[in-house]
């Protein structure tokens, strides 16, 4: 129970669309999601093959707890081998489209090889097959879910689908559900458009059981009071969203700003939750209209909000003066603070593009930010840009990017390369700020230590949120640790990033973990699943999940010395703030890491840490 | 009391937990599909409403059924289908004027809310009292309230008191 036991195959190639039951022993072993769909990965292919061929698999797939009444468990997540960063990617979504793909009756999609020509997968409960998308390529992701609704006649299909980006191989595209949410990072939308596959149609109505329902109504009842008796989860996050974090991590010191080269950004109020709950002169209405929850949240961090009708984005295109997704954290620090941009309008416009077109607002506003830097150095100038004043600051610059890119157009296509393959190309390589390809998130590591070691390591290329130690350094979550030093750091991040992979594999929401540990979650899978599953089977779990995925890594080419940190974090000591004067002391925290992984010197799994883990 | 579920779709986040509850006590699984009650995202007003059957004292449903499966509920005042005399005909829901009555073609019968026989799990299962089951001679009262609170009449400048 609460695996749906049943997986779909599609083989793009020959069209063929095929049922399987799931393995559950592999269940068994890494739960759902994130962990299971990567055990399949590694079954299926070589983890050397080209992220963009057609021997590359992409995987969608939800977790045991999605669909059920727990608590955020609407999550689905694409795994594969990323087109950004050529590690193992998995980006997972929330929205309602996770609901949709359990309620038909499957745990996963497996898609093989690459169609011909353009087409959509139409699942109606049983009824599977491949059409023709002729009429939606070349279109975006709000045209297109419009679209497959309107030709089926059906407004309650839930689709999830790439933009124009993820046609024209733009590195980061991600795959959109539900006009604004996304399995964002690491170019999940790439691999999905390399296959000619413009979106995944679903409409379920089979339903969702557990295994012993009347212990899971009680589990999951407890676990809701939690979250909503938490003043996290209860109320800064409904309230002010992740935005409520601008102005805490600027104050910290710990804001990357202008791609990295200072830690505060000046403008960080404008671009703030508080700035976007303040009414604007034009209407004297708010940017923020709501907030809004993904399928089964109690929470409900999401933001929906409209741009200023008089701003230069909108004001001759009505067709945007519409509440839409609203800016996260991460998004408004990328496209403002990593930019220089404190135009709360421009920010919003781009951020709806990169949803319209998909694109990864965090990826997307970083590299423009060091193409902001190659810029200002004059590495390169208008001829390169197209005539688009590329300076720190500019927000017509960000703003007419977004679109670019969103096309795969101009200058934008360059921009679509990620900021390393942008940085190399124009010799520069110093200045991405990136891991393993991928772009650094919202928390500059000179300031927040552990995120060093969180970034270095992370299986998916830069990312907070396979290990995300703000909560403690900063947030003081479970419990406080000095944000400066590096002592204890290892052990954190190795105990973040264990736990995560469970949540991840589960189908539910990590944002719970600021509330719930371990201790509330394991109960309401263990009502869910059969089998016993307890905090300390759940941890390793996730520990045997992120051996396989290094597994991956290392197979694919990576090794130890990819775990590091651009020169600018390891040697550029923060100008400003309570960091000042710190570099991120990586050095001091990787090979004590390493150990407490059971890994060798240089970070393979020893044959020991291998065995004990049964991978 | 008689009482009656009260909407406030100001409050839903459209989070689905009152699909979920519903679908869970009538049809013993998680399936939004099946629920009576339907929470409508009007995207481009970034507005979400929660939808279902008020109850209507004259009840077309009731009035328009050719067998007579729609009766009553003396103690919650819910219009009830009898599966058992209910030939999946349709007529009440082309009779109902706000679309709350809906076929199951799982079963070939009719499907609406019933208040769960006077304790409705989706009210339970709001998370931000979007959805709660009220006196019904006073579904009103909040919103008076809230209105009574914003009037200047009676002010004597000692600061606000609670209003019960």
């Amino acid at each position: 129970m609460a695996w749906a036991r049943r997986i779909l195959r599609v083989n793009l190639t020959d069209g063929a669309c095929t049922h399987e039951p799931l393995n559950m022993d592999w269940a068994r072993q890494y739960l759902g999601q994130r962990g299971l769909a990567t055990k399949y990965l590694m079954e299926e292919i070589d983890p050397k093959v080209d992220p963009l061929s057609p021997e590359n698999k992409m995987i969608m797939a939800t977790g045991p707890l999605t669909g059920t009444c727990a608590s955020t468990a609407g999550r689905y997540s694409v795994i594969t081998k990323g087109a950004l960063t050529g590690a193992i990617a998995c980006s997972n979504s929330g929205g309602f489209f996770g609901n949709e793909m359990k309620n038909a009756g499957l745990d996963m999609i497996i898609f093989e090889g690459a169609a011909k020509t353009p087409v959509y997968l139409f699942i109606d409960n049983d009824d599977c097959r491949l059409i023709d998308a002729a009429d939606f390529w070349g279109k975006s992701v709000w045209d297109t879910e419009e679209g497959i609704k309107e030709k089926h006649g059906d407004p309650q299909i839930r689709i999830a689908s790439i933009g124009v980006s993820g046609e024209k191989g733009v590195k980061f595209a991600c795959v959109v559900n539900d006009m604004h949410r996304a399995a964002g990072r690491s170019g999940v939308g790439t691999v999905m458009g390399s296959k000619n596959l413009k979106a995944v149609a679903i409409r379920g109505t089979l339903g969702v059981r557990v295994d012993d329902m009347a212990r899971f109504l009680e589990t999951t009842a407890a676990g809701k009071a939690v979250l909503a008796e938490n003043a996290v989860t209860g109320q800064g996050l409904p309230t002010f969203g992740t935005q409520v974090l601008m102005n805490v991590i600027n104050e910290v010191g710990a804001l990357p700003t202008r791609n990295h080269r200072d830690v505060q950004f000046e403008g960080a109020n404008k671009i703030s939750a508080e700035a976007m709950a303040e009414p604007r002169e034009s209407d004297g209405k708010p940017n923020l209209v709501r907030n809004a929850a993904c399928f089964g949240c109690t929470i409900a961090c999401g933001r929906v909000s409209t741009i200023d009708r008089t701003h230069y984005t909108v004001a001759e295109r009505p067709e945007y003066q519409i509440a839409s997704g609203g800016l996260e954290y991460e998004a408004a620090w990328a496209l403002g603070a990593a930019t220089g941009v404190d135009d709360l309008d421009a920010l919003t416009f781009a951020n709806f593009i990169c949803n319209e077109q998909g694109l990864d607002p965090i990826s997307f506003g970083a590299t423009v930010g060091a193409a902001m830097e190659l810029f200002e150095e004059g590495v390169i100038t208008d001829k390169e840009t197209g005539g688009i004043d590329c300076t720190f600051g500019s927000a017509r610059a960000l703003t007419d990017l977004a679109e670019l890119c969103g096309r795969g157009e101009g200058f934008g296509a360059e921009i679509g390369l990620g900021s390393k393959l942008l940085c190399e190309k124009y010799g520069k390589p110093d200045l991405s700020m990136s891991v393993k390809g991928q772009e650094f998130p919202a928390y500059d590591s000179r300031g927040v230590q552990g995120m060093g070691l969180t970034y270095a390591t992370s299986n998916r290329g830069a990312c907070h949120l396979r290990s995300y130690t703000v909560s403690s350094e900063i947030l003081g979550v479970p419990e406080k640790t000095d944000p400066l030093v590096t002592d204890g750091k290892a052990s954190l991040v190795k105990a973040f990033q264990d736990a995560t992979a469970a949540v991840d594999s589960a189908g539910i929401c990590v944002f719970t973990t600021f509330a719930w540990t371990l201790e509330d979650i394991a109960p309401q899978i263990d009502a869910a699943c059969e089998g016993e599953w307890t905090s300390e089977s759940l941890l390793e779990v996730g520990e045997r999940i992120w051996n396989l995925e290094r597994q991956f890594n290392i197979a694919a080419g990576f090794t130890g010395k990819d775990d590091t940190l651009p020169k600018r974090l390891l040697k550029d000591a923060a100008k400003a703030g309570p960091a000042e004067g710190l570099t991120n002391g990586l050095d001091k925290m990787l090979p004590e890491y390493y150990d407490l992984r059971g890994w060798s010197p240089d970070g393979v799994p020893t044959n020991e840490t291998v065995s004990r883990l049964g991978l | 009391m008689l009482k009656a579920l009260n909407i406030d779709p100001g409050k839903c986040t459209g989070c689905l937990q009152c699909e979920l509850a519903c679908s869970y006590e009538n049809e013993g699984l998680f399936n939004p599909a099946k629920s009576r009650i339907k929470v409508f995202n009007f995207h481009d007003q970034g507005r979400f409403v929660p939808y279902t059957c008020t109850q209507c004292d004259e009840a077309w449903c009731m009035h328009a059924c050719p067998v007579d499966a729609i009766t009553v509920n003396r103690a919650t005042g819910a219009k009830e289908v009898n599966d058992n005399l209910c030939v999946g005909c349709k007529v009440c829901t082309i009779a109902c004027p706000f679309g709350t009555v809906n076929y199951n073609s799982a079963t070939g019968k009719v499907i609406k809310c019933d208040l769960c026989g006077g304790d409705p799990e989706c009210a339970k299962a709001c998370p931000t009292d979007a959805i709660t089951y009220v006196d019904a001679d006073w579904t009103g009262l909040d919103k008076m309230r809230q209105w009574a609170a914003k009037t200047d009449a009676g002010n004597t400048g000692t600061g606000q008191q609670a209003a019960h």
